[in-house]
């Protein structure tokens, strides 16, 4: 690796000041990250598995290893040339711990067979059921994304308009607000049994279910921004000759937007838990039911392969929504902790 | 912004129009507040009369219910009894033509420097045939460079002059200022000052300034009115006949600040 150094620094630069370059330290951070994948890859791949065991897709898991350790050492050359890709040296110690981490698990199951089976898969096991039950995850991925997003965006719009409402107008605030106090807080899933017999299929049920569990806190809290507006922004526009639709589009509803990101974050927290109960219990597709299927086949390696793609999905959206709010309240930078 | 419009269409915000301003009428006007059910008397029979393109200036403690006429003249609040006359006409609104300029600044954060200029012409749906006024009323604060910034990036001072372009832009008749430079530090305001009279000579219109700062009054108002204590009442009219630009130094002015003084019962001060 000393050498890789030398070479890149035998610029015109000197090479005590390279090295202190953040390209330098990128290429660094980012060759120790692909050195101790290299490693993992090499310990799945070289070290046999527990005798009698059966894992059909050790030497799979030992490639794919190996690939990352190319990938990661590929961007770490990269990084030199581009900026963009120097965020590797940040990541570093995380990729580098997962390293451990991973080969830690390799070791206790596949390799010594330490932890009792069928509990405890080792990774190649959980890739076996990736690649295998491919299909199936696939579709119940579609299922759950669709029912999720269905719900997520009619109870998001609904709450919003309702919070605007209640903020907005006096006669709104007194015939929906001690609704909202009553039945509100009533968590959405004491609605699940009536909600299968009322509506005439389970997927209507649990979009109606995550709707609900989406649009409480983000009618409370759009609403609270849309109160909690200053005063004086209406006293200027409407001194500026502003009518009511401006004061609500133009004024209200932007001063309140950071309150109604809250909502929105807690929204799509409660919704996960919604959507996952509603396939457990009725909806006969998606992630939810995969779960409660492979644990009524005690295939716990399927379990953790659905529980590692839920996470990705949930990680996944609640990422898009933050870049979402950054994008809109981009204003915002200057006036609170980002 | 690229098309420029024929001269007869383009209305700058300013123009040397003498009859641009609007009169003003105040005529017994009370009004009371009620806190927790009692009431709260704040004004006590005003009267006052503003002429065509005048600046007067109200002067009075702190509390005594000077931002309370403002927001009646602003149409903000209705008055509990008396009548206040635009050009003859009882106020019964807000209206475009009469723009305050409040202590705060409140530029709405989220928009730049520029939509907050907009945001009059926008409201009342002129934004695209009035554009370029924005640029105009930019460039007669000061503030041509910094059309893209948002109100936190600005100085307090900076923040104020985009105040001041946002309410000019509207090409009002009568500019309502209450303490518009009251959170400025000496310097900016001494410069603000200067700037703010050299505006209403520019533009022509009808100025009424609201502060607790007797030298700030002398220096740009032609007519001083002295408030009590709550419940306001008209306590003295000090006439400021001294050409403009003003000098601080002037002794003459020195001399009307006495006579405030005296009024607003602080000669021993002196």
């Amino acid at each position: 690796m000393s050498s890789v150094v030398d070479e890149v620094s035998s610029g015109p630069k000197p090479a005590l000041g390279f090295l202190a370059s953040p390209a330098a330290r990128s290429l660094i951070g980012g060759l120790a990250a692909a050195a101790a994948w290299l490693a993992v890859a090499v310990l799945i791949g070289y070290w046999p598995d527990k005798p009698d065991s059966d894992w059909a897709y050790t030497d799979n898991l030992a490639a794919l290893c190996g690939a990352l350790a190319v990938a990661l050492a590929l961007a770490a050359f990269a990084g030199v040339w581009f900026a963009g890709l120097q965020s590797v040296r940040r990541l570093a110690p995380w990729l580098i711990a997962l390293a451990l981490l991973f080969a830690a698990w390799e070791t206790v199951t596949a390799k010594l067979g330490l932890l009792p089976l069928p509990f405890f898969p080792p990774p190649q096991a959980i890739l076996e059921v990736v690649i295998d039950d491919r299909a199936r995850l696939g579709a119940c991925i579609f299922a759950s994304f669709r029912l999720l997003a269905t719900g997520y965006f009619l109870g998001a719009a609904v709450g919003f308009v309702t919070g605007v409402a209640i903020g907005w107008s006096r006669l709104a605030n007194y015939w929906i607000h001690p609704v909202l106090r009553f039945v509100g807080p009533l968590p959405a899933t004491a609605w699940l049994p009536l909600a299968f017999f009322i509506f005439p299929s389970s997927f209507s049920a649990s979009i109606f279910l995550i709707a609900l569990a989406t649009g409480f806190p983000v009618t409370v809290l759009t609403w609270s921004g849309v109160a909690g507006v200053n005063s004086a922004y209406y006293d200027i526009a409407r001194t500026l000759g502003a009518g009511q639709r401006f004061l609500v589009l133009k004024v209200a509803i932007p001063a309140a937007m950071p309150h109604v990101f809250v909502g929105l974050f807690m929204g799509l927290g409660t919704s996960f838990a919604v959507l996952v109960v509603a396939e457990m219990l009725g909806v006969k597709a998606g992630l939810g039911w995969y779960l409660q299927w492979a644990q009524g086949w005690a295939a716990y390696a399927n379990m953790y392969a659905a529980l590692l793609i839920m996470a990705l999905l949930c990680s996944g959206l609640i990422t898009v929504l933050f870049r979402l709010r950054d994008r809109l309240l981009s204003w915002q930078k200057g006036l609170v902790r980002w | 912004m690229v098309v420029a419009p024929a001269p007869s269409e383009r209305a700058p915000p300013v123009s040397n129009d003498p009859v641009r301003g609007t009169t003003l009428t105040i005529r017994d006007v009370s009004h009371r507040f009620d806190l927790e059910g009692q009431p709260l008397p704040v004004l006590d029979r005003i009267s006052f009369r503003i002429g065509r393109g005048e600046f007067v200036a109200l002067l009075g403690p702190s509390g005594c219910g000077k931002s309370t006429l403002l927001r009646l003249v602003a149409g903000l609040d209705s008055p509990s009894a008396g009548s206040l006359l635009v050009e003859g006409e009882e106020i019964e609104g807000p209206d475009p033509s009469r723009v305050v300029v409040f202590q705060d600044p409140t530029l709405y954060p989220w928009r730049t420097v520029w939509s907050n200029v907009a945001l009059g012409l926008e409201a009342r749906g002129q934004l695209r045939t009035h554009r370029e006024r924005i640029e105009d009323a930019l460039r007669l604060v000061g503030l041509t460079g910094f059309a893209n910034a948002y109100p936190h990036q600005l100085s307090g001072g900076m923040s104020q002059r985009a105040a001041l372009a946002r309410a000019l832009v509207n090409d009002p008749k009568l500019l309502i200022l209450d303490e518009p430079l009251g959170q400025l530090d000496s310097l900016t305001r001494i410069t603000m000052q200067g700037e703010l009279v050299s505006l209403w000579q520019r533009a022509g219109f009808t100025a009424l300034l609201v502060t607790h700062d007797v030298e700030e009054a002398l220096f740009l108002a032609g007519r001083v009115i002295v408030l009590s204590e709550r419940p306001a009442h008209i306590k003295a009219e000090i006439v400021n006949t001294r050409p403009y630009p003003r000098h601080r130094g002037d002794p003459h002015l020195a001399e009307l600040r006495h006579q405030v003084f005296a009024h607003l019962g602080l000669e021993a001060t002196w």
